[in-house]
């Protein structure tokens, strides 16, 4: 009889080795089922793990997998902040669509300005717009005690409403011939965020994420706010003694998060996006959850993990495209992938042992 | 390599558009990108039908792809690149909000034919767009709502407010309005097109305000699946797929999205080398627009009033929208005997007289 | 008996049957969590229990064996959940999402086939000579079994948790699963037991969507339910009677923002100010019966919100404007979070009810 028994200090080794091994676990099962679905398991595996990296188009490819990842790794980086410390956003979708219809507002209503100093100010007024509706449910829970979770998730069913409302609206693009949607900020060189490489798939959302997983490594491991984020999660009641205070402390968290999804909506809108429209959010706010916790809430892991889940959606979709497989065959095959790499993730702080005569 | 080298070239802007669209080809890659999922039953479901039209029609000549579920925005474009790169000769992208994504993959890749569904903007030779006149089959329904409602309540289930929609709307309150002067319209906004809880809730309510026909521009079957829980009381119309299940009542006749007679003309032209550019908003007289079967819920007299509209419609002797026709704020909109510029349907964000509340701006 | 064209009695009636599914899959959520589990994949399992429930009824005709298959799939994907995180100690939230995005991929590859299809109709349980009796009617009689046994669960895990054994237990695990362990109970086997029932209630929930609510399947059909199911369990402060309230008032704003809508209902501008104002005066007779002071930040303030409503009031008196339906279709998420941060601000200070252990793994050393 297998039992599980706790290391006395997380293993090294698994650390490492645990996602490889659960990618190869996937990989046979997924084969399998891809087998089941009269196709071949090898092509299809190849196609969602090694093309777009090795591939024919992976020129093109690999610029994607970082047009995908940015986003995801921002978005998740700014809610590993708050998960540590105990403070659940789960409304980063809502924060993120509110800092690209700011974003993008403030650049629309200068329309056709040119001027070098347009753009920052877009910046900053995404990272706004993200950081207001995430203030929402900060300061509900700090002055009125209600929590967080419910807040933050409702609020996004009300961006997404906003966000209908901009885009048949306010922010209506006038010469769109009455359709939904805002101007394209393709055709607005002084708003626009392009690629800074030609063909690398970077722009300054890819830059932004790079650059907070660096700031925010070293907030955790060399700051003082790091250090009480840290100590909140794992002993309340140590922090307070510390003379953590829980109200800044929510605000802090939340307020970073919510900027940096509100970063990320405006990045998206100005650059791979384009425009508001009513469809413009596309669920990042709730995988980059996923992303956090599977790059264990660590800022280096969680840009691989945006990686590695950008990697199978743009696998996902070569294979659904050229493989004729069904777009749900990926999603289980996604959701596979995250529950071998949750599962394997035990080995890293237990070891299975043989109970020999112990029944 | 070769494919590598013309997005390189195409990019930097030195590969002009050939415009050479003349021979004809052996072999063609169709391919298609879908908004929703296959299995939406209606709009993606549609689309994909067009799809296998295809397949059957020109057997080993043609191959098909498709994409299901592709967000619009960066998602689109990567996919559309995706196809162009993979050899794809003509792709067919199913939504509106794929419309920048379409045009701006389309500049890179001159020789591949992008054929983008309800929208306008053709900015190189090799995109072409197409739509349907739904707003025709509308009027088909709205006069069988007038005839058929008891109450003298009709109602509608919108989703988003856009001249699509508001288009519909106003089609369907003129026919209904025309062969029954009393008759009153409720919209109800979903703000969604595909909700089936909140769609049947919606329907619920048009009922419970006394409501007895009700057409819907959400995508589901949620609505029609409502109605039929009053036992043939309130009746509805099929909507995108023509909803055979619900027939004969309360599913009394159904606005049918047929994209495969325009699948197959653009991939025949492409295959015989006749493919030019196009801008097709056809209607019933195109096929692209279906009447389903009008059943026998409805008495004979008005089955044959809607079908001769309907023949009328495809003739050209009726118009829809055809004057004297004032706004909702009662400003004069058409001239007596004047017809709906394209234009002005295009971009509709008004209600026609006569019909009460305010559409969301 | 109307209200602005709106007859109160059909939309209790509506709003029961339409709030079943988050009410079922909510209180099978209250439970999991109240015994220190948070699985975040109620979506997923009701989606699941939507295909699972059309399936069977499908196959055997029988919308009643329809139900039990939609809550033996529901418990089905819920035991994935609870082998990943009872055994192999993985962490709640992110499997809770993987197992959303596991089971709308299955239901979509499960559902193939199934488009297109009526499925046996679920009907009222009563004769309809009792649901024809004017207003208790429809709100007591009308509905189908469901309906009613959404509201028996209601009272019977009331009972459950506050009063019986097995509660006693769930409730120690999910306060303190060392103390329970040390007491002798065997956590993660309790657990897995409670994340099984909520499985099959989120599954059933699922079923009532496809079965009774749609009568249909279609690919996504549950469309983001589990998360506001999720979202009351919260509200509720993981109570079942405040469950219900949630679900019905949830449910029920939604049914009444379409209804208002559907009635060409026209809102009173007037209004705003007017509550505005009572907001005030019902603030300071608080504060007078509490005798707190007045800062004169607070004075001022005072003082020119009553003005700037005042004179609000006297511009709009009397003005009705067509409903502005986009903020109607906010409503349901707005007037949840208001009613919770009322709820909430009255216990200021205090913990808000979430069970002590809740989302963190048990493992037993010795």
């Amino acid at each position: 009889m297998l039992r599980l028994e706790k290391r006395p200090s997380p293993s090294r080794f698994w650390l490492y080795a645990t996602p490889p091994v659960a990618v190869l676990l996937t990989m046979v099962v997924g084969g399998i089922l891809f087998a089941t679905m009269g196709k071949n398991p090898f092509e299809v595996i190849r196609t969602i793990f090694w093309d777009p990296v090795f591939g024919e188009f992976a020129f093109y490819l690999r610029g994607q997998l970082l047009v995908k990842a940015g986003p995801l790794i921002l978005i998740a980086i700014g809610l590993a902040l708050g998960f540590r410390a105990g403070i659940w956003n789960i409304g980063a979708e809502g924060q993120y669509i509110m800092g690209a219809i700011f974003g993008a507002s403030v650049g629309l209503a200068v329309f056709p300005t040119e001027s070098r100093l347009i753009f920052p100010v877009m910046v900053v007024a995404g990272a706004f717009g993200g950081w207001v509706w995430a203030m929402i449910p900060a300061i509900l829970k700090t002055r009125f005690n209600t929590n967080e979770i419910l807040v933050s998730l409702m609020l996004v069913y009300v961006a997404e409403t906003i966000l209908a409302k901009a885009s048949t609206g306010f922010l209506k693009n006038p010469e769109g011939m009455g359709f939904p949607g805002s101007r394209n900020f393709s055709s607005y060189p002084a708003a626009a965020n392009p690629e800074l490489i030609a063909g690398s798939g970077l722009h300054w959302g890819g830059v932004a994420a790079l650059v907070t997983g660096v700031l925010a490594y070293i907030l955790l491991t060399r700051h003082q706010a790091g250090f009480q984020i840290k100590l909140a999660g794992q002993a309340p009641r140590a922090a307070r003694f510390h003379g953590v205070s829980p109200t800044r402390l929510v605000v802090m968290c939340m307020g970073i998060s919510g900027a940096l999804a509100g970063l990320a909506g405006l990045f998206e809108v100005t650059g791979p996006a384009g425009q508001i429209s009513i469809d413009f959010n596309t669920g990042y706010g709730f995988t980059a959850i996923i992303v956090a916790f599977l790059g264990r809430l660590n800022p280096l892991g969680i840009v691989l993990a945006g990686f590695l889940m950008a990697l199978t959606y743009v696998g996902g979709e070569m294979a659904s495209t050229n493989l004729g497989l069904p777009d749900a065959a990926i999603q289980v095959f996604q959701g596979m992938l995250l529950f071998f790499l949750l599962a394997v993730d035990v080995l890293t702080n237990y070891r299975f042992r043989l109970a020999v005569g112990a029944h | 390599m070769k494919r590598r080298n013309l997005l390189a070239s195409a990019a930097m802007g030195l590969m002009m558009a050939t415009g050479a669209f003349a021979q004809g080809m052996d072999h063609v890659k169709a391919c298609f990108v879908y908004v929703g999922p296959i299995g939406d039953g209606g709009w993606t479901f549609q689309h994909h039908q067009g799809a296998l039209a295809v397949q059957e029609k020109f057997g080993d000549k043609v191959e098909i792809q498709y994409q299901e579920s592709v967000p619009e925005g960066a998602d689109a474009e990567r996919v559309l690149t995706q196809m162009a790169l993979g050899g794809c000769n003509i792709i067919f992208t199913t939504s509106f909000g794929y419309m920048d994504a379409t045009n701006a993959v389309a500049a890179k890749f001159p020789d591949v034919k992008f054929e983008h569904a309800t929208g306008f903007k053709r900015d190189t030779p090799n995109v072409s767009t197409y739509n349907a006149r739904f707003y025709e089959g509308r009027a088909v329904e709205g006069l069988i709502a007038g005839r058929m409602t008891k109450s003298n309540k009709i109602g509608y289930i919108g989703s988003f407010p856009i001249p699509e929609v508001v288009m519909g709307i106003n089609s369907y309150y003129l026919a209904a309005k025309k062969v029954n002067p009393d008759v009153q319209l409720s919209v109800v906004w979903a703000f969604t097109w595909f909700d089936p809880a909140k769609e049947a809730d919606a329907a619920k309510a048009l009922i419970d305000q006394g409501v007895d026909v009700i057409a819907s521009h959400t995508d589901s079957t949620a609505v029609l699946a409502e109605a039929a829980k009053t036992e043939g009381k309130v009746i509805g119309f099929g909507q995108a797929s023509d909803m055979a299940e619900y027939k004969p009542s309360p599913r009394v006749s159904s606005v049918i999205d047929n994209w495969g007679p325009y699948y197959i003309e653009r991939v025949g032209a492409l295959l015989d080398g006749t493919y030019q550019q196009a801008d097709i908003w056809a209607g019933i007289k195109g096929g692209e627009v279906l009447i389903g079967e009008i059943t026998e819920a409805v008495p004979p007299e008005v089955k044959a009033e809607a079908e001769k509209l309907r023949d009328d419609i495809a003739a050209g002797t009726v118009h829809p929208f055809t004057g004297p026709l004032k706004k909702q704020d009662g400003s004069d909109w058409l001239a007596d005997g004047a017809t709906a510029p394209d234009g002005d349907l295009l971009g509709m964000n008004f209600f026609v007289e006569g019909i009460v509340g305010d559409i969301p701006q | 008996m109307d209200f602005g064209g709106i007859n109160p009695i059909i939309l209790i009636a509506t709003l029961m049957a339409s709030a079943v599914p988050i009410l079922l899959a909510a209180l099978g959520e209250t439970v999991v969590e109240r015994s220190g589990v948070l699985n975040l994949g109620v979506e997923g399992m009701m989606i699941i229990g939507a295909l699972g429930g059309f399936v069977v009824a499908v196959a055997t005709g029988s919308p009643f064996l329809g139900f039990v298959g939609g809550a033996v799939a529901g418990a089905a994907l819920s035991l994935i959940f609870a082998l990943l995180t009872q055994v192999f100690l993985a962490n709640q939230v992110a499997t809770g999402l993987a197992l959303t995005l596991f089971g709308l991929g299955v239901s979509s590859l499960g559902g193939q086939g199934y488009n297109g299809i009526k499925p046996p109709r679920t009907g009222p349980l009563l004769p309809d000579a009792l649901a024809d009796l004017p207003v208790v009617g429809p709100i007591l009689f009308g509905h189908d079994w469901v309906v009613y046994f959404s509201i028996a669960m209601t009272a019977v895990l009331w009972w459950v948790l506050k009063a019986s054994r097995v509660g006693l237990i769930i409730r120690a695990v999910g306060e303190s699963h060392e103390a329970a362990h040390a007491l002798g109970y065997k956590v993660n086997r309790i657990r897995l037991m409670c994340i099984a029932f909520g499985g099959a209630m989120a599954g059933m929930g699922g079923a009532y969507v496809s079965l009774a609510r749609v009568p249909q399947w279609v690919d996504g059909i549950t469309n983001g339910q589990g998360w506001i199911a999720l979202a009351i369990v919260v509200f509720a402060s993981w109570r079942p009677w405040r469950v219900m309230i949630g679900a019905y008032l949830f449910g029920g704003i939604t049914v009444l923002q379409l209804n208002l809508q559907a009635a060409g209902s026209q809102f009173p501008v007037w209004l705003l100010p007017t509550l505005a104002l009572l907001a005030l005066a019902g603030d300071i007779i608080l504060r007078e019966i509490n005798g707190k002071n007045y800062s004169d930040l607070r004075k001022v303030f005072y003082f020119f919100a009553t003005v700037n409503a005042l004179q609000l009031l006297y511009l709009s008196w009397g003005k009705w404007i067509p409903m502005p339906v986009d903020y109607l279709s906010m409503s349901p998420y707005l007037i949840t979070i208001l009613v919770l941060v009322i709820m909430s601000a009255g216990r200021r200070g205090t913990a808000n009810g979430a069970p002590a252990s809740l989302g963190q793994n048990f493992h037993a050393s010795r």
